[in-house]
């Protein structure tokens, strides 16, 4: 009997009045795979993520979790399993660093105690390269990268099974960036986790994906292993994985 | 034909802004309702409860002091003067305690705290709905809704009475100091003719318009915070409907009000 998707998308339909961002997209992630969504600026990349977390409620089509319809899971469980990075860190400025990561470990039902959720979060700090010093700082007082890193061990916390990363690269310098990415990688081979990764820094796409979907005119233009994206043949994709101005895909949008 | 197009373009606009009008209302019941309906089911935040009863409540005493003083000081010359033309100067320490107490106090006390409370509030949860804070929230499990917006309306509903109440104080030794200090008045008369002249009646109808311009003030910062727009402007129009909002629904809530308690 064949697996049933973590995640599935099929025919998944999102306008914002006129503008019609999502126009059929069908999307498969497997358990403990690595999916990363490509596709250029406002091709609908965070609004499918957004849609699959019932952030933004989809116009038409359907998402299963697990082989269920989205409407019908029981969202707390699948949310006390699920951890994600978003794009500008999305930390709470008002909280220091430490109550930031253990945050949904202080508002459970059965809470940690303050000090257990400190060694925790300093843990998980550990985790993604940063000192105990850190715990007590604002993220005000933190760089971009350090921020970063901060989202990515609260996302962690708990160790999910389902994780998603949001332009896990966006506006940090190269080597930030590649430290990222690579624990990113370790941590879903570590965790055994399941990723959706979406992101236009093909050095991202690389290093996390098993598997590619280019979204693209709303719906998946191309989706694959990531081995097979260089030579798939398609030329929306060669011409985003190759940067090249000319192509099928307008340079202004 | 031009005139028909010119006439129906007029009416067209009319009816757009009266639907929007309408659905801006609908909006507003329905974010109000889900505030009420969390108020009975748990979780509880009261951590965060009493973080905006400190930043609601007692950072605006100050504000709140100073205006009522200031309000009662001016009210007692003015009424001295106005009750100098048919010689009735000793009316001055019962009409400032009455006026501070049923009107001034309470809504020169929330349209302060408005200013303060409800463009601070918007600015800061639109700066979270920008910056993706309050996705995050909901991904982490936790309501936006139950850990950002009831903790905030409520503690401006429960901490404008009592604002309130510290300012009728304040509002009244004003006038009393113009009155015994600069109008000749007795001390122990002008505190006697105030006791004896104020009904609890007076103190309970301005404790009641506090707690609704509380509410007001608490619903009207979440409200546009919530809904804010994208970026600076976004956050920056939220603020400013936040305060113009909750300002002029004070001012028509008191008329209302007022007819209640006549």
């Amino acid at each position: 009997m064949a697996e049933t998707p973590r995640i599935e998308l099929l025919d998944l339909h999102k306008a914002f009045g006129e503008n019609r961002v999502l126009a059929g997209v069908n999307l498969k992630v497997m358990p403990g795979e690595s999916v990363v969504i490509i596709g250029g600026s406002g091709t609908g990349k965070s609004v499918t993520l957004k849609c699959i977390l019932g952030l933004l409620l989809h116009d038409r089509g359907e998402i299963r979790i697990d082989g269920a319809p989205v409407e019908r899971i029981d969202r707390r469980a699948f949310l006390r399993n699920f951890g994600m990075l978003f794009q500008g860190g999305a930390l709470f400025d008002s909280l220091p660093v430490w109550r930031n990561v253990s945050f949904r470990l202080l508002q459970a039902r059965k809470p940690l105690s303050r000090t257990q959720a400190h060694s925790l979060a300093v843990a998980k700090l550990g985790r993604v390269g940063l000192g105990p010093e850190v715990a007590d700082r604002y993220p005000a007082e933190l760089s971009g990268g350090m921020q970063k890193r901060v989202g990515l061990a609260r996302a962690i916390a708990t160790d999910p099974a389902l994780i998603f990363f949001d332009e896990p690269t966006a506006g940090l310098d190269p080597i930030m960036a590649g430290v990222i990415n690579d624990l990113i990688r370790e941590l879903v081979e570590e965790m055994g986790a399941t990723a959706v990764t979406i992101t236009h820094d093909m050095t991202t796409v690389r290093t996390v994906a098993d598997h590619v979907a280019m979204l693209h005119g709303g719906v998946v233009r191309w989706a694959g292993p990531v081995e097979d994206m260089d030579g798939c043949g398609d030329p929306y994709v060669d011409q985003f994985i190759h940067g090249r101005a000319a192509g099928p895909i307008a340079a202004i949008r | 034909m031009i005139v028909i197009d010119v006439v129906s373009g007029f009416f067209a606009s009319i009816g757009r802004s009266v639907l929007g009008l309408l659905a801006a209302t609908g909006r507003l019941a329905i974010f109000a309702g889900l505030i009420v309906s969390h108020l009975v089911r748990p979780p509880f935040y009261f951590g965060e409860l009493g973080r905006q009863l400190m930043r609601i409540g007692y950072f605006s005493l100050p504000v709140v002091g100073l205006t009522t003083l200031f309000t009662g000081a001016a009210l007692a010359l003015q009424i001295y003067a106005g009750g100098a033309r048919f010689s009735a100067e000793t009316v001055v320490p019962s009409i400032v305690a009455i006026g501070i107490v049923r009107e001034l106090g309470p809504v020169l006390g929330g349209l302060m705290v408005a200013g303060r409370v409800s463009s601070s509030i918007a600015a800061e949860i639109g700066t979270m709905r920008v910056t993706e804070q309050i996705d995050a929230l909901s991904t982490l499990s936790t309501d936006p809704i139950k850990y950002l917006v009831l903790p905030r309306v409520l503690a401006a509903t429960l901490a404008l009475p009592v604002l309130v109440l510290i300012g009728d104080v304040i509002g009244v030794m004003g006038g009393y100091l113009v009155g015994t200090a600069r109008l000749g008045f007795n001390p122990a008369n002008y505190i006697r003719n105030t006791l004896d002249f104020l009904e609890v009646g007076d103190v309970t109808s301005g404790l009641w318009k506090a707690a609704t311009f509380g509410f007001i003030i608490g619903l009207m910062g979440c409200f546009h915070g919530y809904n804010s727009g994208r970026g600076a402007q976004g956050v920056g129009q939220a603020t400013t409907n936040a305060v113009v909002t909750a300002s002029v629904l004070i001012l028509a809530a008191n008329y209302v009000l007022t007819e209640a308690f006549f």
